[in-house]
């Protein structure tokens, strides 16, 4: 039986602020267990939570750049359930005005685009971390609440995905959207962004959804497209021996490639959610809204449309550019000191994307600043320097930082062009080479390149490689 | 409103709370009338008055993105049940 497959994903990325989002404990990540409390967050009896405006401001901020509806009422609400990472047995959340409703976001699936619905966009706070002891038969879990009050930015969209080329695209280009407005620093591996998937399969053809099935547990975007391909098969597998999907949550383990049912959540919730009594609600007027529209920077997809139309790139230099703001960024003021687009975009995407690869730097702390570019580009240019020099010259840059001329000096790479000095290495190579000689003359044509190879390798590549050719041509004679 | 046996006990497993037989007859019997009592409530007319959550007016109470210390992890640990070293302990939680 042919199905279709129905993805919806919950996303929780937890916000760019440097306290909590109702005390002042810090956020920084890989404190030491339970340094990072205060009776705030962890919930002793008689504390007053205080909203930070600036996690307010960023979830507001997300909700603008995702084209939700604000609702200018918004307040939040306690949901309840016991679990021993939430010291308060509820995490003060939102549902019933949630910050944004009826959103979208354009995904690009190879020049295509499509709309994904967003549900809503509310704030709420992160819970603390459970650990789980190694040493079997331990009969103890150990709770680290530093995370717990952390701001927590959760994004529910439409099950509008329909295959797992989606589902990459919608988690890749929201990720691009939450760094683009700063509002999250989006690490996967220290978990400031994660996603849920729900996922139901129904007959090609058929409207009525099926029973959906929710993932959890999910530690990178691999994992989360491994355990949506396993779950359709699952769920195909069962529907065509004509049995039913049970509605349930289930946990993805990620060593075995396989999903198995969450016991814990057996029995379903009931979270009893009503109005925080001890927040206030927070009406969000146009001046405080227009402020936070201005506020919101061009995004991924139009910025690299207009890099295409702009700047003549393609579309795939242009997506690369787009990835990652700084890039673009960086780009963007290198074209700005000098028109040249297509060399910058060739340095940038080739060049500087291997060397970050390669020695594994942060793209975001990166030593090379577009005004040292652009002297490179120039330096070539002029021909004070060979383009395969320039790459030695480039990748120095990248490590120190040092400006392209000075490594040039340092190094003594500048190119030469002077005709008497290529002239006499000539001489030098073909006095030592008079077999190879013979071969050209008698019309063995590759045996120019080796003496243009010999002279290159003797000036240690720094010739001026068309003026080797010609020299070389005229002194063996055409 | 009557709440029944099974409410009580669904709303004692909520709550994480152990109630023997006579215990569960009490609450049976107060809740009902608490409800009861509070549906009086009903007789009003309230077509033209919206849901009120909060008891003042105010709006928009906010503080600003600045550090304050946290406490010491003596003091963090205080009011805890158990602890090791640096965590809470708590039973295990099987997932
Ligand atoms: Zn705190």
């Amino acid at each position: 039986m042919e199905y279709e497959v129905v993805i919806g994903l919950e996303t929780h990325a937890e916000l760019a602020t440097i306290t909590k989002l109702f005390c002042g404990c810090s956020t920084q990540f890989g404190a030491e267990p339970n340094t990072q409390v205060c009776p705030v967050c962890l919930g002793m009896p008689g504390v007053l939570p205080v909203m930070n405006k600036k996690a307010f401001e960023y979830a507001l901020k997300a909700a603008v750049a995702l084209n939700c509806e604000i609702n200018r009422f918004t307040n939040f609400d306690r949901k309840s359930y016991y679990y021993p990472d939430l010291p308060k047995n509820y995490q003060i959340s939102q549902n019933y005005y949630n910050l944004g409703i009826n959103g979208c976001m354009n995904i690009d699936l190879n020049g295509n685009r499509k709309t994904i619905r967003i549900h809503n966009v509310h704030l709420e706070e992160e819970a603390g971390k459970l650990i789980h002891p190694e040493e079997t038969g331990a009969d103890y879990s150990l709770v680290d609440f530093n995370r717990a009050g952390v701001p927590l930015l959760e994004i529910v969209s439409y099950p509008d995905m329909r295959t797992v080329d989606e589902v990459d695209s919608y988690m890749q280009t929201l990720r691009k959207i939450l760094l683009y407005t700063e509002v999250s620093d989006c690490k996967m591996q220290e978990g400031s962004l994660r996603f849920e998937a729900s996922i139901s399969l129904r007959k090609k053809g058929i409207d009525k959804l099926g029973n959906r099935v929710e993932i959890k547990n999910l530690n990178s975007m691999k994992s989360v497209i491994k355990a949506i391909e396993y779950e359709a098969i699952r769920q195909s597998a069962l529907l065509d021996k004509g049995e039913t999907i049970d509605r349930e949550t289930r946990l993805w383990d990620e060593v075995n490639g396989k999903s198995a049912r969450m016991r814990s959540k057996e029995e379903s919730q009931d979270y009893r959610y009503f109005p925080e009594p001890d927040l206030l609600p927070v009406l969000i007027d146009e001046k405080w809204l227009s402020a936070i529209k201005n506020s919101i920077p061009e995004l991924p997809l139009a910025r690299k449309q207009r890099f295409v139309e702009a700047f003549k790139l393609s579309d795939y230099d242009a997506s690369i550019l787009t990835e990652e703001k700084v890039l673009a960024d960086s780009f963007e003021e290198c074209v700005k000191i000098m028109d040249r687009p297509k060399a910058f975009s060739n340095w940038i995407t080739n060049d500087l994307l291997r060397e970050v690869k390669d020695r594994k730097l942060d793209i975001n702390s990166l030593q090379i600043k577009p005004k040292q570019l652009a002297l490179l580009v120039e330096i070539v240019e002029k021909g004070t320097i060979s383009s395969t020099i320039a790459k030695e010259v480039f990748s120095e840059m990248v490590q120190t930082g040092k400006d392209p001329q000075k490594i040039i000096e340092e190094k003594g790479l500048t190119q030469i062009s002077d005709e008497g000095l290529i002239e006499a290495v000539i001489d030098k190579i073909i006095a030592s080479n008079p077999s190879v000689i013979e071969d050209y003359k008698k019309g063995k044509k590759n045996a120019l390149a080796f003496l243009v190879g010999q002279v290159m390798k003797e000036t240690k590549g720094k010739a001026n490689p068309k003026m080797v050719n010609e020299l070389l041509k005229g002194k063996v004679g055409i | 409103m009557k709440i029944d046996k099974k409410t009580i006990e669904y709303i004692a497993n909520l709550s994480r709370i152990k109630l023997s037989d006579q215990e569960k007859e009490v609450f049976i019997h107060q809740l009902s009338d608490i409800l009861s009592y509070i549906e009086k409530l009903n007789k009003l007319n309230t077509e033209d008055v919206k849901p009120m959550a909060y008891a003042v007016s105010e709006s928009n109470v906010f503080r600003g993105d600045t550090l304050e210390p946290s406490i010491s992890i003596e003091d963090v640990q205080l009011n805890a049940p158990a602890a090791m070293g640096v965590f809470f302990k708590v039973p295990k939680v099987i997932e």
